[in-house]
């Protein structure tokens, strides 16, 4: 029979004080955890406000210019407030150092700064939303958002202020990855999902500071006109988007690579089988965030860019592609011969295997010059990014969540319900977004408040799928607060994984493990030991 | 040349469409192969191998050089293939052939105006004849737009201080839908145009008319034409309605109250001041969005708009 440790670090030290000022990285992973779990809920209310809209064309819920303010709104709090900060700073947060066997991260007065930096920058998010929401999408063009009278500056203070949060993070693991590993845990014998947060962390260091430059310099422009973006004072609004791009682009990898970092672990882990191409796995991760800072002009094919500069930037994206496809095999190949079993997490797995590779092979649509030129700002766009962002990376971060809650609270959901409602997030997520796919390369352009009558069918498709989707996160949200109080407790090890996070009891001791483990085989040595999985015990006990 | 489009592409009527439409179709299929080796594998190793009895150790496969090599190298060829197709094909939609029309396109908040080098000028109708290549030389006088013709797979951007250069030509007669696909606010999704392709005859026929403004019409029909053609429509209604901008119906000789606190009285001066410089006086309860139309009216089409507007009685 399974037990919950009286003392851990959910009840130990006890109080609200014990929790604002905790430098426990498993708390402040929780933290991060019903922040950002906040954020996806608002962000999502607001998709499925446009979807409403988008039913049917002309206007039949909200304005043209509350439609831009949403469309807005749900671009900009997906991505600074939920996506980027999901998986590093709360998985991250609370398995990252369990699985190098430390103590905590290197910095943990840090890591909470990180916390309340990103809650102060949210703050002026969600100040904007009040104070007459920004109307300029989340990519913040220039000039529309020099001129806009809309709340322009507290977002983007908000998103300059978030920066930071992601940068402390990424510096943080950086340091702990180098410095906290276990004895005996060499580089290639970490597991993949410390490889995926380390390439991530890098690029979160580098590239985030130019993000912050850009934003800093709209605000100025807003404020001070110092016309470096503005055309009406000799500025070049088209420089506005190389900063960005610079930074978003890499910023995309920033979302991906913790989803294919936990993907990694979770293939392994559920098919009781060693990954296949280890090295290949964590390399092409540093190849990706490497090449990803030299492709940003993919997003600027039409703005009047050069030719020269067009060919080399797809030429480069390209690049980008093949290590993400060698991933996918890799995943693939990791089945084989294995033992595979069909778990809730492993169910996140297949869906992110089969979404991300849509997203991936629709990203060559997008890569190819003379293809790009009709396609780009059209839905076609729209769903190749949700397809990578929201099939690759949230489906990803789900998957990491059912794979390690029994961990975090140290019970377990209904996994019946649970697997139902994977189901219906699938369904649900190609419902809305294969429409999106075919009307996009017809021609709809994005962005659009109302459209003309050939895409209504599509768009009815789409947004009957949205609320499906919709559902389906209720449901999932309700069995998993449910287990937190009244699941049956999961076991120390519930699926027979080998990284260390799983030597510990569930939830862990506050510090984590009683004495320093020691790392004396692979992280997927599933030829060698043999871990029979606590939840497969029950049931045969039961 | 043209077809009639397909489940996933619009009608291909521009000479370069279908080089488009052929890579588009090569990566199509080569993902589908892809994809359904993806699911394959995916779907059959999971059910061949699902754990069955007893937790077992499972083969320590770590690699296999072979099989990753191919897998690495097959992919990247293809990628070059799609890579040269594509650029390619980019350079058919980027160099201009020497002997094309050219016509100056001029974006704004929210509409698309066109300048002849006969000195006509047309709002969102781009008038052009077939089988000849057309230039487009275009720019913004606000903020960025983007001038897209889905049937031509004709994209770029209109940028303010600045020309960009697309090009096309399209051989069959028709109407094809023109759209604005770089967000530029409030109307963004009304920033709507058709380019009408005709025979060289009904082409020049059109120029002559466009150049002997008016001729034919009263001075108000002449300023209805003008209301309808040149985007007035878009932002004020004939109607009573409140728009972007306010109605045009029985404001002349009102009073009109200002932004700015003031009132005038809506006369002849008022009017044309309105139109030419609209951020002289902004009515109360409106933006100041409307772009300048100095330079783009003509007197005489600025006359037949007041005449218009004077029509419009309660």
């Amino acid at each position: 029979m399974n037990i919950i440790p009286e003392k851990n670090y959910l009840t130990y030290p006890k109080g609200l004080k014990s929790w604002l000022f905790t430098l426990d990285h498993k708390r402040i992973g929780l933290m991060y955890l019903f922040a950002i779990m906040f954020f996806f809920l608002v962000g999502g209310i607001f998709a499925l406000m446009i979807r409403l809209e988008l039913f049917h064309p002309g206007q039949d819920f909200v304005s043209a210019d509350t439609y831009n303010q949403l469309f807005t709104l749900h671009g900009a709090i997906m991505i600074f407030l939920f996506i980027i900060p999901s998986i590093p700073a709360s998985l991250g947060n609370l398995i990252l150092p369990l699985m190098l066997g430390a103590k905590d991260v290197a910095f943990p007065r840090l890591n909470l700064a990180s916390w309340y930096i990103y809650v102060f920058g949210a703050m002026f998010a969600v100040y904007s939303m009040i104070a007459g929401a920004a109307d300029t999408g989340w990519t913040f063009y220039t000039p529309y958002s020099i001129e806009t009278n809309t709340a322009v500056i507290s977002l983007t203070t908000g998103a300059f202020i978030l920066g930071f949060s992601s940068i402390f993070t990424g510096l943080n693991f950086l340091v702990t990855i180098h410095k906290l590993r276990a004895p005996g845990m060499t580089w290639f014998k970490m597991p993949l999902f410390v490889w995926g947060l380390y390439a991530t962390s890098i690029i979160q260091v580098v590239a985030t500071p130019v993000l912050g430059i850009t934003l800093l310099l709209l605000i100025l422009e807003r404020v001070a006109g110092i016309g470096i973006f503005n055309p009406a004072l000799g500025g070049d609004p088209v420089l506005f988007q190389h900063f960005f791009w610079f930074y978003s682009h890499p910023a995309v990898y920033i979302m991906i690579l913790p989803g294919m970092a936990i993907i990694s672990e979770l293939i392994s882990v559920h098919s009781h089988k060693k990954i296949f191409g280890y090295k290949v796995i964590a390399y092409s991760s540093l190849a990706i965030a490497f090449i990803s800072f030299l492709v940003w002009g993919h997003h600027m094919f039409v703005s009047g860019q050069s030719e020269l500069a067009g060919m080399i930037f797809s030429f480069l994206t390209f690049f980008v592609g093949v290590p993400s496809g060698i991933k996918v095999f890799n995943w693939v190949a990791t089945l084989y011969k294995g033992a595979v079993r069909f778990t809730t997490p492993m169910l996140y797995t297949f869906a992110f295997l089969i979404l991300f590779t849509i997203g991936g092979l629709t990203g060559i649509f997008l890569g190819a010059l003379s293809v790009d030129i009709h396609l780009h700002d059209t839905y076609f766009v729209v769903a190749h990014f949700h397809y990578t962002m929201m099939g690759g990376t949230v489906i990803a971060f789900f998957a990491g969540l059912h794979h390690w809650w029994p961990k975090i609270w140290g019970r377990m959901y209904n996994e019946r319900i649970a697997k139902i409602t994977a189901v219906l997030v699938f369904i649900g997520f190609n419902l809305t977004f294969i429409p999106q796919f075919i009307m996009g390369s017809h021609g709809m352009p994005r962005r659009y408040f109302d459209y003309l009558p050939q895409y209504q069918g599509m768009h009815e498709l789409s947004t009957y799928g949205a609320y499906l989707l919709g559902t389906a996160f209720v449901i999932m949200a309700i069995y998993l607060i449910h287990s937190i109080f009244k699941g049956k407790p999961a076991g120390n090890n519930p699926w027979g994984g080998l990284t260390l996070e799983w030597q510990t009891t569930s939830p862990p001791d506050p510090h984590n493990f009683h004495e320093v483990p020691v790392w004396t085989h692979g992280p997927y040595d599933f030829d060698t030991i043999k871990v029979e999985p606590d939840l497969e015990k029950e049931l045969e006990t039961a | 040349m043209e077809n009639a489009g397909s489940f996933w592409l619009p009608k291909a009527a521009s000479s370069y469409a279908a080089d488009v439409d052929g890579l588009f179709y090569f990566i199509l299929y080569a993902s589908v192969v892809f994809f359904v080796l993806v699911v394959f594998g995916l779907i059959y190793f999971s059910i061949r191998y699902r754990k069955r009895g007893k937790t077992e150790l499972t083969p320590g496969i770590s690699h296999n050089t072979k099989l990753e090599v191919t897998w690495t190298v097959i992919p990247t060829l293809l990628i070059m293939v799609v890579f040269v197709w594509g650029f390619r094909g980019y350079m058919k939609m980027r160099v201009v052939p020497k002997d094309a029309i050219e016509i100056r396109v001029t974006a704004q908040k929210w509409f698309w105006s066109f300048d002849y080098q006969e000195g006509v000028n047309s709002v969102g109708d781009l008038v052009v004849p077939a089988g000849k290549p057309i230039k487009l030389l275009i720019s913004s006088r606000d903020v960025i737009h983007s001038l897209f013709v889905p049937d031509f797979r004709l994209k770029m951007d209109a940028v303010p201080n600045r020309y960009t250069i697309a090009w096309f030509q399209a051989d069959d007669l028709g109407e094809h839908q023109l759209f604005c696909t770089e967000y530029c606010g409030t109307e963004h999704s009304k920033m709507l145009g058709k380019v009408r392709v005709l025979s060289q005859g009904d082409y020049e026929n059109w120029i002559n008319e466009n150049s002997q403004l008016g001729k034919g019409l009263t001075l108000e029909e002449f300023g209805q034409q003008v209301y309808e053609n040149k985007g007035c429509m878009t932002c004020h209604s004939i109607d009573g309605t409140a728009k972007i901008g306010p109605t045009f119906k029985g404001v002349f000789g009102h009073e009109v109250k200002l932004a700015n606190g003031e009132t005038v009285l809506a006369d002849e001066n008022y009017i044309r001041e309105s139109i030419l410089e609209p951020q002289a006086k902004v009515v109360a309860g409106f933006q100041p969005v409307m772009p300048p139309y100095q330079g783009i009216l003509r007197p005489e089409e600025v006359d037949a708009l007041i005449a218009f507007i004077k029509s419009l009685k309660e």
